[in-house]
C-alpha cells in the first residue's frame, strides 16, 4: 500500500516532514521569534540589565514617547536614512553601470569577479580597521597622497565623517550589485537582444529599452536586499568613528547597542529596536507596493497600446 | 564555456578599466597586508608599501599566548589574542556544521511537503532576513542572562557548578553554546532559502526509485539528495561560516572573559587613542585569512550562493 502511494507521486508523509522540519523550527522559535516577542514586551518596561524582566516596572508607552520627543533620536534616524539611501543609490548606479559596461566576452573577467568578492567576505570589523587607517589624519594613505602633491590634509573622519563612512560602504558592497546585475544580464534572452540589434538599435537604445526593463525584477530584489543590509551596517562605522564626531555617524543600530551596553537602558533600547523594525517594514512594503503599482501601470499601458495598434 | 575562456578582442580601455577596478578592490587589503609586516615606526613614518624590511613581530605579539616559544621582543605577553582565535574557530565551525545539518533537513521538508507554499516561506525568510542583529541584541542579552538558565539548586545546575566552578545560576550567556545558538538561529533562514533552490532541481524520479528499492525517507535524504546538492551546501557553508566568523555585536553582548572572539578584541583595541597599528593589522589579517582563502578557492560557489537568492528565487 505504502509502496503504491509513493509510486503514484513521491511526497513525504506528514509525520516525516515534521521530523525533518522540527529541529529548525524549534531553534528558530526559541532563539529568533521568542526573543522578538520578548523585546516587544520589554519595550513597555523600565528595564535595567541587573533586573529580570518580571521585576521591572511597567511604564506603558513611556519609552516610546520619550524617544519620540528626543531630538538626538531623530538625528540618528536621519543619519541612518541618509546613510542607507545614499549608499544604495550610489552602489546601484555604479554596480549596474559597471555590469552593463563589462558584460562582454573578455579575458580576466572571472579573475576580476573573484577579486571583487573579497571586500564582502572580509569581516566588517577588519574593513573598518583598514579604512580607519586609510583615512588617518597624519599617517593615513589619503592624506599622505595629498601632501605629496603639496595639498593640505582633509579631516576625513572628522568634518566629513558621514561621507567617509559612505565611501567605505560603497567600496565594500558595490561588487554585490555588480555581480548580481552581471548574472541578470547574462541570463537575458539572446533572441530579444538579437532582434533589437537587427532592427538597428544603437547600444544605448539596447540598454535603455531592452536590457534595463528585462533586468528590472532582479534589480529590484537586489536593491531591496541591499537596502535591508544597509540598515545592518554597524561594525564598520563602530571601528571607523564610533558614531562620532558628536552624532554625525551614529546610525540607529549603533545607538541601540550603546543605549543597551553603555547607558544600560534596556527598555529604551528595545523601544528603539521596534522603531527600527517598523521603519524597515515600512520601507520594504513601500518599495514592494511601488513596484507592484509600476508593473500594473506598465501592463495597462501595454494593453492600451495593443488595442490602439 | 570554452568560448568564454578565450574571450573576444576588446578595446584596450576596457583592460585599463579592469586593472583599475582590480587595484581598487584589493588596494586596502594589500595595504593592511603590507602594514602587518612593518614595525610601528615604519607605519607612522610612511615607508613605502613595497620597500621595507618585513618582520613577523606583529604576528608574534598578537599570538604570544599560544606560541610554543617566547618572542625576543616581548617582555610580557599582555595581549592574548591566541585564545580568542581558538574561541572564534570553535564557534564558527560548530555553528556552521549545525546550521547546515538542521537547515538542509528543513529545506528538504519544505520543498517536498505539499501544504506549505514556497512563496509563503520565501516571504517569511525575507522577513526574518530583514531583522538587523542590533535588534536582537537587547532580547538576546536579557534572555541568555536571565531566562535560559538552569537553577544552581537543581541537580544538573549543581553538577555544572561543582565541575566548572563559578557562582550564580548556570546561564547560556558567557558560554560557547550561547553564542553558537544565536548564530545558528540567525543563519537558518538564509541557509534554508539557498538550499531550497538547489533541492528543487533534484529530480523526483531518483528519490522515487530509491523509495521503491526500499530505502526509508532518511536514507533517501542522506544517500540521494545530499550528494546531489553538494554545490549548494558548499555555498551555504561559506556564507554561514563568514557570518559566524565575522560577527561582533551579539558576541560582544554574550561573551565573557574566556569566550571572547577575535572581532571583540579588535574593536576593544581600536577604541583607544593610541592604536598599535602593526599588531592590530596583523590580527585583522589573521581574521581576514579564512575569508580570503575561500574567495580565492571557491569564488564560483560564492557567486552561485549570492545569485541563487536573487536571480533564481
Amino acid at each position: 500500500m505504502a509502496v503504491r502511494i509513493s509510486v503514484k507521486r513521491f511526497q513525504l508523509s506528514i509525520s516525516t516532514s515534521y521530523q525533518f522540519l522540527a529541529p529548525a523550527a524549534i531553534i528558530m522559535a526559541i532563539a529568533l521569534f521568542f526573543p522578538l516577542l520578548y523585546m516587544v514586551y520589554g519595550s513597555f518596561r523600565a528595564w535595567d540589565p541587573s533586573q529580570t524582566l518580571s521585576e521591572s516596572e511597567f511604564i506603558g508607552f513611556g519609552n516610546y514617547t520619550k524617544l519620540w520627543f528626543d531630538a538626538t533620536f531623530w538625528e540618528s534616524v536621519s543619519v541612518t536614512l541618509r546613510f542607507a539611501i545614499s549608499v544604495v543609490f550610489f552602489e546601484m548606479i555604479i554596480g549596474v553601470g559597471l555590469a552593463l559596461m563589462l558584460d562582454r566576452n573578455m579575458r580576466g573577467m572571472s579573475f576580476l569577479r573573484t577579486l571583487f568578492i573579497l571586500p564582502m567576505m572580509i569581516a566588517p570589523v577588519v574593513v573598518g580597521l583598514m579604512w580607519r587607517f586609510v583615512y588617518h589624519p597624519t599617517d593615513g594613505t589619503f592624506n599622505r597622497w595629498l601632501s605629496t602633491f603639496g595639498l593640505d590634509g582633509v579631516d576625513w573622519l572628522g568634518r566629513h565623517a558621514l561621507l567617509s563612512v559612505i565611501v567605505a560602504d560603497i567600496w565594500q558592497w558595490t561588487p554585490f550589485i555588480f555581480i548580481l546585475a552581471l548574472a541578470a544580464l547574462q541570463s537575458l534572452p539572446r533572441s530579444a537582444l538579437e532582434a533589437a540589434r537587427i532592427d538597428g538599435a544603437s547600444s544605448w537604445q539596447l540598454i535603455v529599452y531592452i536590457k534595463l526593463p528585462l533586468m528590472m525584477p532582479v534589480l529590484i530584489v537586489t536593491m531591496l536586499l541591499r537596502l535591508i543590509d544597509a540598515f545592518k551596517v554597524l561594525e564598520v562605522i563602530l571601528v571607523m568613528t564610533e558614531g562620532g564626531p558628536g552624532l554625525a555617524t551614529e546610525i540607529l543600530a549603533l545607538r541601540i547597542s550603546r543605549t543597551a551596553q553603555e547607558f544600560r537602558e534596556l527598555g529604551e533600547a528595545a523601544a528603539m529596536s521596534n522603531y527600527l523594525l517598523l521603519l524597515l517594514l515600512f520601507l520594504t512594503l513601500g518599495m514592494l507596493a511601488f513596484t507592484r503599482w509600476q508593473e500594473a501601470r506598465a501592463e495597462r499601458e501595454g494593453r492600451r497600446a495593443e488595442k490602439e495598434g | 564555456m570554452a568560448e568564454r575562456q578565450h574571450g573576444d578582442r576588446q578595446h584596450p580601455a576596457f583592460y585599463a578599466l579592469l586593472v583599475t577596478l582590480a587595484f581598487m578592490s584589493v588596494g586596502p587589503v594589500f595595504l593592511m597586508f603590507s602594514n602587518s609586516f612593518k614595525i610601528d615606526i615604519d607605519i607612522i613614518s610612511g615607508t613605502s608599501a613595497l620597500f621595507f624590511i618585513p618582520t613577523i613581530q606583529n604576528y608574534e605579539t598578537a599570538l604570544c599566548d599560544i606560541l610554543w616559544y617566547e618572542p625576543d621582543h616581548l617582555d610580557f605577553c599582555s595581549i592574548r589574542f591566541g585564545g580568542a582565535f581558538i574561541n572564534s574557530i570553535i564557534i564558527a565551525l560548530i555553528s556552521t556544521a549545525l546550521t547546515l545539518y538542521i537547515g538542509c533537513m528543513a529545506a528538504y521538508a519544505l520543498v517536498r511537503f505539499r501544504f506549505v507554499g514556497r512563496d509563503a516561506v520565501s516571504l517569511a525568510t525575507l522577513a526574518v532576513r530583514m531583522v538587523p542583529p542590533a535588534v536582537l541584541l537587547v532580547p538576546v542579552f536579557g534572555l541568555w542572562n536571565n531566562v535560559f538558565c538552569i537553577d544552581k539548586q537543581t541537580l544538573v545546575g549543581a553538577w555544572v557548578r561543582d565541575v566548572f566552578g563559578g557562582r550564580g545560576d548556570v546561564c547560556l550567556a558567557g558560554t560557547h553554546s550561547g553564542i553558537i545558538l544565536i548564530y545558528v538561529a540567525m543563519n537558518l533562514p538564509f541557509v534554508i532559502w539557498i538550499l531550497q533552490s538547489f533541492i528543487v532541481q533534484v529530480p523526483r524520479s531518483l528519490e522515487e526509485a530509491a523509495r521503491i528499492d526500499g530505502a526509508g525517507p532518511f536514507q533517501v535524504f542522506y544517500r540521494i539528495v545530499l550528494p546531489l546538492i553538494k554545490p549548494g551546501l558548499a555555498a551555504a557553508a561559506i556564507f554561514t561560516f563568514r557570518i559566524a566568523w565575522n560577527e561582533y555585536l551579539l558576541a560582544s553582548a554574550l561573551a565573557d572573559r574566556d569566550t571572547k572572539t577575535v572581532p571583540i578584541l579588535i574593536v576593544n583595541n581600536t577604541s583607544e587613542f593610541n592604536i598599535e597599528w602593526g599588531m592590530i593589522m596583523a590580527t585583522g589579517m589573521l581574521l581576514a585569512l579564512p575569508p580570503i582563502l575561500f574567495t580565492l578557492f571557491a569564488s564560483r560557489q560564492i557567486i552561485t550562493g549570492m545569485t541563487a537568492g536573487a536571480v533564481k528565487g
